[in-house]
This record gives C-alpha cells, sequence and structure tokens, in this order.
C-alpha cells in the first residue's frame, strides 16, 4: 500500500478512535445531523419525483384544449364551434369533451365525471359507470355493485359499476366516474351540441402557440390552454409546495446551523492541547489539519448516507408519510400511488454541497490557526 | 553530535515584555553520551532542549546536528527531523486523554505512514519492555503517575530515535518512580541512544549514569561538571 493511503489510514483510525473518546455528544450530533438530511432529502426525493410523475402523465394529454368563457367565467361549448375549429389551418383533429364534477354528499366528496374519448382503454355501456379506486374505496364499491346518485337537478339516477380503475393510475383517477355520453348528458342536463371543452392535436408541435393564436382570434371568446402551460403550472404548485415545507424546516435548519458551527468551530482548550502535543511529538500542522478534515468528512459524509438512504425509503417505500398532506395537497379521496423511484444527479449534489461541504470547512478552517502554533507550547505546559 | 554555537532565544521580542530566556550558549552534545542540565526555574533549561529537539529556532546562533545547521530550516524539515531524530518524555507527560495506552504510543508513528501491523506490534514490543503490556488497552487517566511515565517513554521510542529528550522527568515522580526511570534511561543509553535531561532533582543530576551535567543560571552555562 502506499505510504500516502496508509497515512490516510492512520489519520482515520486516530480520528474515530479520538471521536469514540465522546462517544454521547457526537452521536447525538450524528442524529441530528442525519435527521437534517432526512427531512431535505425527503422533499426534494419527493418533489422531484412527483413532477417526473406529473410529467409522464401530462405527456399524453392534448396539445391544445379549448375552453369558452362567458363573463370571465369557464362555459359550455356551444354547437358550431367544433366545426369553426376544423378549418383552422394546421389544426390536425378536434374533439369536444364532456366533463363535470359532482359532489357526493354521502360521502363529502367530489367526484369528475367524465365521458371517455373514442379510443379510451375503458369504454362504458349505458347504465354502467366506471369508477376511480379512491371512490370505490370511499363507497365501498365492487363490480356488479348499484349506485345512486342524485343529479343537480334532484333526479335519481342509479347505475351499474362495470369496472374499477387500475390501482397503476390512481394518480390521475382516484375520484373518476366514466359514463357514456348519454348518460352525462341526461345526469347533467347538457344538450345535444354542447360539450365542456374541445382537445385539439396540431399537425405540427412547432406551430401550438401559432394555431392558439389563430383560435383566439376566431373565436374570441375562447381560452387556448396549451399542454406546456399546464406542464409549467404543476411545476409552479410543486415548487411552492416544496417551498412551503422548506420554510417550514427553515427554523430546525438555522437551529442545526448554528449548532454545527459551534460544535465544528469552537476549539476547547482541550482540543488546543492536544494540538500542541500532536505538533510537539512530530506532527506537521498539515497533518493536523488532516486529520481534523477527516474528522469532519467522516461525521458529515456518515450523516449524509444515512439521511438520503432514510429518505429514499421514506419517499419510496412509506410513501412519504410525513409530508404527504403538504406535498400532495388536501383532499377528501386520497389518491394511493407509489411514486417511481427517481434519484436526480444534480439534487444529490446540491444537497452533497449544501451539507457535507460547510460541515467539512467549519471543522477545519477554525484548526488552523490552533495548528500553527509553535509546538514547544507544548514542552511549557 | 549536537552542537549549539552563541545560541540565544528571546521571547515577546520587540515589546515591553521582551525576555531572554537563552544568551550566548555554546555546547557540544556528544552521540551515545547522557547528558543533565540542571538550574533553577527560568534558568533556560527548557528552551535549551526545544532548540535542540527542533521545536523551536534560535533568535540567533546556530544549532547544527551531525555537522547540519538546522536552525533556519522552515518548520516542515524540523517537524521531519523531529520525528525521526528525537523523542521527548514532558514533564506532565502531554499523553492524550480518552485515548488508550497503545494508541498514545502509536502516536508519533501516523505521519509516517508505515506498516500499520508493524506499527502494532512494536507498540506491543515497547508496552511489554515498559512492563505496561496488561495496560495496552487501558485508557490513559486510568493509569498510575508511574504507568503514565512509562507511557511516555514508549511513545518517545515509537520511532526509535537516536536522541531522548526528558524535560523534568522525575518533577511528578516520588523517590522510587524516579530510580526506575533512571533505570529505564539507562538501557536506552547502553542501547546507545543520547540521552538529554533536564533537571533539578539531585536524583537525577547527581546519578552515576549521567556522563555531563551542565549549569544554567539566566540564560547562561554557568558550568560543566
Amino acid at each position: 500500500m502506499p505510504a500516502w493511503l496508509t497515512r490516510q489510514q492512520a489519520l482515520i483510525d486516530f480520528t474515530l478512535a479520538s471521536l469514540a473518546r465522546r462517544k454521547l455528544k457526537n452521536l447525538g450530533l450524528l442524529l441530528v445531523y442525519t435527521l437534517i438530511v432526512f427531512l431535505l432529502a425527503s422533499v426534494m426525493l419527493f418533489g422531484h419525483a412527483l413532477r417526473r410523475e406529473a410529467a409522464a402523465v401530462l405527456k399524453d394529454s392534448p396539445e391544445v384544449i379549448i375552453q369558452r368563457m362567458v363573463a370571465g367565467r369557464h362555459d359550455l361549448i356551444p354547437p358550431g364551434y367544433l366545426d369553426r375549429l376544423g378549418h383552422i389551418r394546421g389544426v390536425q383533429s378536434q374533439q369536444g369533451r364532456l366533463w363535470g364534477y359532482y359532489y357526493d354528499p354521502v360521502v363529502k366528496a367530489n367526484y369528475t365525471v367524465m365521458v371517455p374519448g373514442p379510443d379510451a382503454a375503458s369504454p362504458v355501456a349505458t347504465g354502467r359507470v366506471v369508477v376511480g379506486a379512491a371512490m370505490a374505496r370511499a363507497r365501498g364499491l365492487a363490480p356488479g355493485n348499484l349506485i345512486s346518485l342524485r343529479a343537480y337537478s334532484g333526479r335519481l339516477f342509479s347505475f351499474t359499476v362495470a369496472d374499477v380503475l387500475d390501482h397503476d393510475s390512481e394518480l390521475v383517477s382516484a375520484d373518476l366516474v366514466l359514463m357514456t355520453e348519454a348518460d352525462f348528458r341526461a345526469f347533467f342536463e347538457i344538450t345535444a351540441g354542447h360539450y365542456t371543452d374541445i382537445v385539439l392535436s396540431v399537425a405540427n408541435p412547432q406551430e401550438v402557440r401559432n394555431v392558439a393564436a389563430k383560435i383566439s382570434a376566431a373565436l374570441p371568446d375562447s381560452r387556448p390552454i396549451l399542454r406546456d402551460e399546464v406542464l409549467r403550472t404543476y411545476e409552479s404548485v410543486f415548487n411552492w409546495r416544496e417551498g412551503i415545507v422548506l420554510v417550514l424546516l427553515a427554523g430546525a435548519l438555522l437551529a442545526f446551523a448554528i449548532f454545527a458551527w459551534e460544535k465544528a468551530s469552537g476549539l476547547s482548550a482541550e482540543e488546543k492541547r492536544e494540538i500542541g502535543i500532536l505538533k510537539a511529538i512530530g506532527w506537521e500542522t498539515g497533518d493536523v489539519l488532516k486529520m481534523k478534515f477527516w474528522e469532519g468528512a467522516l461525521v458529515s459524509l456518515t450523516a449524509f448516507l444515512l439521511g438520503y438512504v432514510a429518505a429514499y425509503l421514506h419517499v419510496f417505500h412509506f410513501a412519504s408519510a410525513l409530508f404527504e398532506p403538504v406535498l400532495k395537497g388536501w383532499a377528501v379521496l386520497y389518491p394511493r400511488f407509489e411514486l417511481t423511484p427517481a434519484v436526480d444527479g444534480l439534487q444529490v449534489a446540491t444537497l452533497f454541497f449544501f451539507t457535507v461541504f460547510p460541515y467539512t470547512v467549519a471543522t477545519t478552517v477554525p484548526i488552523w490557526r490552533a495548528a500553527i502554533t509553535d509546538p514547544d507550547a507544548a514542552m511549557r505546559g | 553530535m549536537i552542537e549549539l554555537l552563541n545560541v540565544r532565544k528571546a521571547y515577546n521580542q520587540g515589546r515591553s515584555n521582551e525576555f531572554w530566556a537563552l544568551d550566548g550558549i555554546d555546547l557540544v552534545v556528544e552521540r551515545g553520551r547522557m547528558t543533565a542540565f540542571r538550574g533553577p526555574s527560568g534558568s533556560g533549561k527548557t528552551t535549551l532542549l526545544t532548540l535542540v529537539g527542533c521545536l523551536a529556532r534560535p533568535t540567533s546562533g546556530r544549532v547544527r546536528l551531525d555537522g547540519r545547521d538546522i536552525s533556519g530550516l522552515p518548520e516542515r524539515f524540523l517537524t521531519q527531523i523531529r520525528r525521526r531524530t528525537f523523542g521527548f518524555v514532558f514533564q506532565q507527560f502531554n499523553l492524550i486523554q480518552g485515548l488508550s495506552a497503545r494508541d498514545n504510543i502509536m502516536l508519533p508513528a501516523y505521519p509516517l505512514g508505515g506498516d500499520g501491523r508493524a506499527l502494532r506490534e512494536r507498540a506491543e514490543e515497547l508496552l511489554v519492555a515498559l512492563r505496561l503490556g496488561h495496560r495496552g488497552d487501558a485508557r490513559v487517566e486510568w493509569l498510575s503517575g508511574g504507568e503514565q511515565q512509562r507511557v511516555a517513554i514508549a511513545r518517545a521510542l515509537i520511532n526509535d530515535p537516536e536522541v531522548v529528550i526528558a524535560d523534568e522527568p522525575t518533577a511528578n515522580l516520588d523517590s522510587a518512580l524516579a530510580r526506575e526511570f533512571l533505570a529505564i534511561v539507562e538501557g536506552l543509553k547502553d542501547q546507545g541512544k543520547t540521552i538529554l535531561l533536564s533537571s533539578h532533582d539531585p536524583l537525577v543530576t547527581e546519578a552515576g549514569m549521567v556522563d555531563r551535567v551542565h549549569s544554567l543560571r539566566d540564560g547562561r552555562l554557568v558550568t560543566a561538571g
């Protein structure tokens, strides 16, 4: 083994023996440090995974959604709009959608009621509905059960549950109720030719903004919503929620920063004396600094690794139990979903830089002053 | 051979509390001999040993080790010379509390980066040679005064230095332990090591194995015996 390596090994051995002298104090520090990394890493991992999930879901969403606005409010699309959109150059296809919200007083929750598209994976038959997993849980439904819903008009409708939607899609389908167009129109009393909104596909993705501008000109009371804008909105929502959690954590972070700085940078008289002894018996200033570097690096690296692994398990195996209400948002029908494990290298590097680096520096730098004192100080007691 | 030529050492030079600890020392220390420095407190014994042992540099004058002038070397080179050539036994023993006797003994060897197993074997040999074989794992603060001094001696010997420097080695020991210390250093002298001691304990300065005794007063050598 090269001398350099054996020297580092010897210094690490000594550092470990030295740390073991104040077991309780150092274990306490390690525990708090690990907890901080765990909290930060959990927020970062959860936010990142959620963003990826949202991006994956929205990848297949329509490029443009057209809504009609009346007095600044979203209103139904009247007949004729579909045809007019078809004449705008660049529009490849257009399709009217029917969807709405229904408040179920039984479970005090809102459902999203939708008519599936013509190429939907879950086609439904008249008098039958397909429901989301969270709704099925809330109402205790299984395929074959009958469900009665009182429409806003006061009429009572009964549907047979044809199927419960797959658990994999629960993030977007937790509160979904799918029914036929005829059932939907009868339930919400929407006459034929009216739609909730229209989805468009555009032949050339580069032209989406131009097409949107043409639509705004042709149908001034309509509002085109682009997929990119939706993605950006989601991004902002997640960032905002992450921000809230980080603000809540800020107090704890600050307390830790003060505690760690105090612990790492404050040199006790005993430590100064020890440095003097080490220098007197043949250690160079550089050896003392290396030893202190290893002390800081070992504590912070261990805390980083333990905290990060714990955060990974927390987010991807225990469904972020600690932050769920803040980061997922509030809902009566909570989707149950498992995030796909995703680790962002840049995020890991950022967290590493802001946790390991400052502590190591805080441990090493103040030693400099003590380490350059004359070694004969030890001789003088 | 160690030579000191008109060595002077000042503390707080240029300030109102300037103090000359050594003032014109000319001295030759022969290899393989035991040399003792005696004198009252503040006479400059410890300062003299720090200059010889490369723990500090003289304000003026020359310190030569085997003919090589080491008085002007930068700290880094002085450290290298110090850890290979000199072993120190301090008056307060200066052991690191909380560490075992074995860890304390191995400390001076860590920066050298030698083979770990060989180092542990050497530490074990020293523990046994100094009758500390059963105390290797004990934390140093649990040891008696005599045991602590033997750990300090073992630590001074771990890098197999040519010169052992002991500053007031018997100041904290009773007569029996002081004699035990002298017996140990006599053994070291027999192995060919150069021994430098500072003491105002007659038990040390008048011991038969001491080859030369130098008296210091007010930073000057007054007699040589």
